[in-house]
């Protein structure tokens, strides 16, 4: 008979481990899932994990893609972790960051065909201000009338995707494109361009970005008081209020943030590696980097890496599809099965598992 | 009026409309009403809707799909259920984790199905009942589905309400703390209720795939899951007013819908939008003022519960 | 025993803290409104505020430590009204407050000494400076606590929850005391504590009383009040009766008050 107990304090070896323990759970169940589904499991698992970075073959393409595909992740898995630690659930990222991209956009080619170098860094103003006004409706509905938050981010997503419709096939719609749905290839406008910075690197404005973010990020929750304050709200909400931490404040400042960096997220993706507003240009990077912030343990390095291992497994999805036939829903399968795996193993941070025979004291 | 829309079939289009809903909505209630908060219903509805339509295809029988949905669901929720109550996970991370998980797994699942037409669920045979002018074609003409989410909101309602079952329920959901001191298996009750939340929102689930659409397509359950999540709030924990969330839900869908389908003026992305809107705009007025929602709420909703004996 | 300890050749000071007409509705459920509160105390003085649970205790904490806003003029600090502001205006001011419950309000469980030092301590010691914490001056915090108040610990970089209830209130209690506060507030000093802490934490109470502090202790222990008060109230259904000196109240009066008999001052004259 297993039983609980919670440990004294949070196991420091635990805390840090579980997660590389969830990573390989994950290995063996996502092995079973693609046994069952007639593929050979370690060839499936070398392809996604391995093959992208090391293969002669495949290498060179992948590993560019790697930052490409893990800058908007991390952007936007910095911004909600900080929510989550707060016990602020911002679960419309998604929406967030389709509202940056449109912003972005929109500023851009609101002076088109204008060539200035000033016009970039106003649309990456403009769609950090999407990102952060999407964001707001939760905040302020929060603040002022109590309305769960966690509700309405997700519902503004379904929104934000009929407004991204309307864009790409009204408003933002190329006039030259023979009437075909999207706007004007951005990233073919060097005033719009968020462009390779060092050629075979994948390193775009994005991931700089990203990068900014996580050592924010770090300095925030270890250093700053803000960060404290956070940290202190979801651990114990009481205490919060008796260290004069207001729970309104937080709200606007957890959602705030995290929209602005989901907007940025969405501006960098449309000027860069998606090019255009599109009906579809938006591929759940919202959604993904949920898992992110959980994998990463709310932790602006632990992100970093776990940015990385998701953006792995979406280029080792897609080769797997090329080269086994992998079905790309496997690979969604296989992260939603990550989450709850580390969910699971985050048990053995607070829990310890004795072995007690029946009655025993 | 409402131009050209014959009311009869747009209250029978209603009825239809809210079942998915309407049964994921009283799932939730009941788990809610134990203290557990499960995000997941989107997950378990999309997984009963696809489990529902492979069992029906494979079988012929929508009856029998049902009952693959309702399983399938359920064996998804009961994941959250290990996870979060023997496990102490926290509740809102793992119900958002079953929602990615089931949207990747249906996907999956679904690959094979898509294009191909499930078994036709029948219409209860009324009698005479459908013969009734307005009446016959808005009421007594539909499947059983239509009538029995309406009786299972009954049974949930007098369950609740009368029965010692529904007493020890809310006992848990008001404070697993007393509720445990009193001898009640508070991770059991709950464990029993996330099962029965996640076998109605499969059953909703299998219901827009083998009736209200009816094929497979990815994420074909659209938000219904988070829909009726917002029911449960706005009908303040009550089964009659869950009922009533829903079939008002169904009401603006349907007559969306119609007016995208008769080429209304409105551009059809506003129309497409307006139910979520309206939902968000509801949640606002149910949570402020002086009838605020949020004191209807089971205290214990959430809070994870570890008997250290 | 209901002489308290002679405290000789300490005279009472200005007023420091005044409460007037203070109403205010509970934030707890089912928890007691606030109804016309008023008392004042004076630089150098206990006031004890007995009650039976329930009765507008945690409130009157939560309105006195600045976590449950009132009207601006109800609660006074040295004179300027403070009702409408946060806990942390009112700590720069001079108040300090510690909750009954220690794990969860007073202390965040999982968070380690240090950071339990900067909860309350952040204002008054200094140790944010422009947002950022300063690390050292926190850990000397901490530290200076858990040496001055004699708390059992392995260090200062465990969590609160890994410290035995006494231990724990010592250094909760400490924590503010530590501060040169000038107005302590203290609901349940030495709830749930042994002998030897409890003793320690009175004295360290009345040692800043001797300093000049006005102090408020809330309490369901009467002996401990008689022991430590100057003055004495009690609080009933969220009203609260006329202050008496400790000195010459018999257990009659402190019955009556207890129980909420309003009209007790109309008896004497």
């Amino acid at each position: 008979m297993l039983r609980l107990e919670r440990r004294p304090s949070p196991s420091v070896f635990w805390e840090r481990a579980s997660p590389f323990l969830a990573v390989a759970l994950t290995m063996v169940a996502g092995g079973v899932m693609f046994w069952l589904l007639g593929k050979n499991p370690f060839e499936a698992i070398r392809t996604i994990f391995w093959d992208p970075l090391f293969d002669p073959q495949f290498a060179s393409y992948s590993r560019p893609q790697l930052l490409v595909k893990a800058a908007p992740l991390i952007l936007i898995a910095i911004g909600l972790s900080l929510g989550f630690r707060a016990g602020i659930w911002n679960i419309g990222a998604e929406g967030q960051y389709i509202m940056g991209a449109i912003f972005g956009a929109a500023a851009g080619l609101a002076v088109y065909p204008v060539e200035s170098r000033l016009i970039f860094p106003v649309m990456i103003v403009a769609g950090a201000l999407g990102g952060f006004v999407w964001a707001m409706i939760p905040a302020l509905l929060k603040t002022v009338f109590r309305t769960n938050e966690i509700l309405v981010s997700l519902l503004l997503v379904y929104v934000a995707q009929n407004i991204l419709a309307m864009m790409a096939l009204g408003t933002l719609r190329n006039p030259e494109g023979n009437g075909f749905p999207g706007s004007r290839n951005l990233s073919q406008i060097p005033a719009m361009a968020n462009p390779e910075l060092i050629a075979g690197t994948g390193m775009h404005w994005g991931v700089v970005a990203a990068f900014m973010a996580v050592i924010a990020g770090y300095v925030l929750l270890q250093r700053h008081i803000l960060g404290f304050q956070i940290k202190l709200a979801g651990q114990a909400p009481k205490a919060a209020r008796f260290a004069g931490v207001s729970p309104a404040r937080l709200v606007v400042l957890c959602l705030g943030i995290s929209g602005v960096l989901a907007g940025l997220a969405g501006v960098f993706e449309v000027t860069g590696p998606a090019g255009q507003i599109s009906i579809d240009f938006n591929v759940g990077y919202g959604f993904t980097a949920i898992i992110v912030a959980f994998l990463g343990r709310l932790n602006p390095v632990g992100i970093l890496f776990a940015g990385l291992l998701m953006a792995l497994t979406y280029i080792g999805g897609e080769l797997a599809q090329l080269m086994l036939g992998l079905p790309s829903a496997a690979i969604q399968a296989f992260q939603g099965m990550l989450l709850f795996f580390l969910l699971a193993t985050d048990l053995l941070t607070n829990f310890r598992i004795r072995l007690a025979k029946r009655e025993a004291a | 009026m409402l131009g050209g829309i014959d009311p009869a079939l747009l209250v029978a289009a209603l009825l239809v409309n809210s079942v998915p809903i309407l049964l994921a909505a009283t799932g939730e209630l009941v788990v809610e009403k134990a203290g557990v908060l499960n995000l997941g219903v989107e997950g378990m509805m999309i997984m009963g809707a696809i489990c529902g339509f492979v069992t029906a295809v494979a079988t012929g029988n929508p009856y029998l799909g049902f009952l693959g949905g309702a399983l399938g669901a359920m064996a998804l929720s009961a994941v959250f259920g290990v996870l979060t109550q023997v496990l102490q996970t926290n509740q809102v991370a793992t119900g958002l984790a079953l929602t990615l998980f089931g949207l990747g797994l249906s996907s999956l699942i679904g690959q094979s199905y898509v294009g191909i037409k499930p078994p036709e669920t029948l219409d209860l045979p009324l009698g005479p009942l459908a013969d009734v002018p307005f009446l016959g074609v808005a009421v007594f003409s539909h499947d059983w589905m239509v009538y029995g989410s309406v009786l299972i909101v009954a049974a949930v309602w007098w369950v609740l309400k009368f029965s010692r079952t529904g007493l020890i329920l809310r006992a848990v959901g008001e404070s697993h703390d007393a509720a445990h001191a009193l001898g009640y298996k508070v991770t059991r009750i709950r464990l029993l209720a996330v099962l029965f939340g996640g076998a109605l929102a499969g059953l909703g689930g299998a219901y827009v795939s083998l009736v209200r659409v009816p094929q497979w397509t990815d994420g074909i359950t659209a938000g219904a899951g988070w829909i009726a999540l917002a029911i449960v709030v706005f009908a303040s924990w009550k089964p009659w007013r869950v009922l009533a969330g829903a079939y008002l839900f169904g009401g603006i869908s349907v007559l969306q819908l119609n007016l995208q389908a008769a080429g209304s003026a409105i551009p059809v992305e506003y129309l497409s939008m307006a139910p979520y809107l309206i939902t968000i705009l509801v949640l606002v007025i149910m949570s402020s003022g002086k009838g605020r929602a949020a004191l209807a709420a089971p205290a214990c909703l959430g809070q994870s519960f570890h008997a250290s004996r | 025993m209901l002489t308290p300890p002679v405290r000789a050749g300490r005279a009472k000071g200005a007023v420091a803290l005044e409460v007037v007409g203070l109403s205010v509705a509970s934030p707890i459920p089912f928890g007691t409104a606030l109804k016309d509160v008023n008392f004042v105390v004076r630089q150098g003085e206990v006031l004890g505020i007995a009650g039976v649970a329930g009765n507008g205790q945690d409130e009157l904490l939560l309105a006195l430590s600045g976590e449950l806003r009132s009207d601006a003029g109800a609660v006074k600090i040295a004179g300027v009204s403070v009702g409408d502001k946060g806990p942390n205006e009112r700590r720069k001011a001079g108040l300090v407050a510690a909750p009954e419950e220690r794990l969860g309000h007073a202390a965040a469980p999982d968070m380690t000494l240090v950071e339990n030092a900067l909860l309350s301590g952040a204002v008054r010691q200094g140790l944010v400076r422009r947002g950022f914490i300063d690390r050292a001056a926190a850990e000397g915090f901490a530290a200076g606590i858990g040496k001055d108040f004699d708390v059992r610990t392995p260090g200062t970089h465990v969590a609160a929850r890994a410290l035995s209830g006494g231990n724990l209130q010592k250094f909760v209690v400490g924590r503010e005391l530590s501060q040169t506060p000038t107005i302590i507030v203290i609901n349940q000093p030495t709830w749930g504590v042994d002998a030897a802490a409890a003793a320690a934490i009175r004295q360290a109470i009345l040692d800043r009383a001797s300093g000049g502090a006005a102090v408020v202790v809330i309490s369901q222990d009467l002996d401990e009040l008689l022991e430590i008060a100057d003055d004495f109230a009690a609080l009933n259904g969220g009203r609260l009766t006329p202050t008496r000196p400790v000195q010459g109240l018999t257990v009659d009066e402190i019955g009556l008050m207890m129980g909420g008999t309003h009209g007790l001052e109309a008896a004497h004259g």
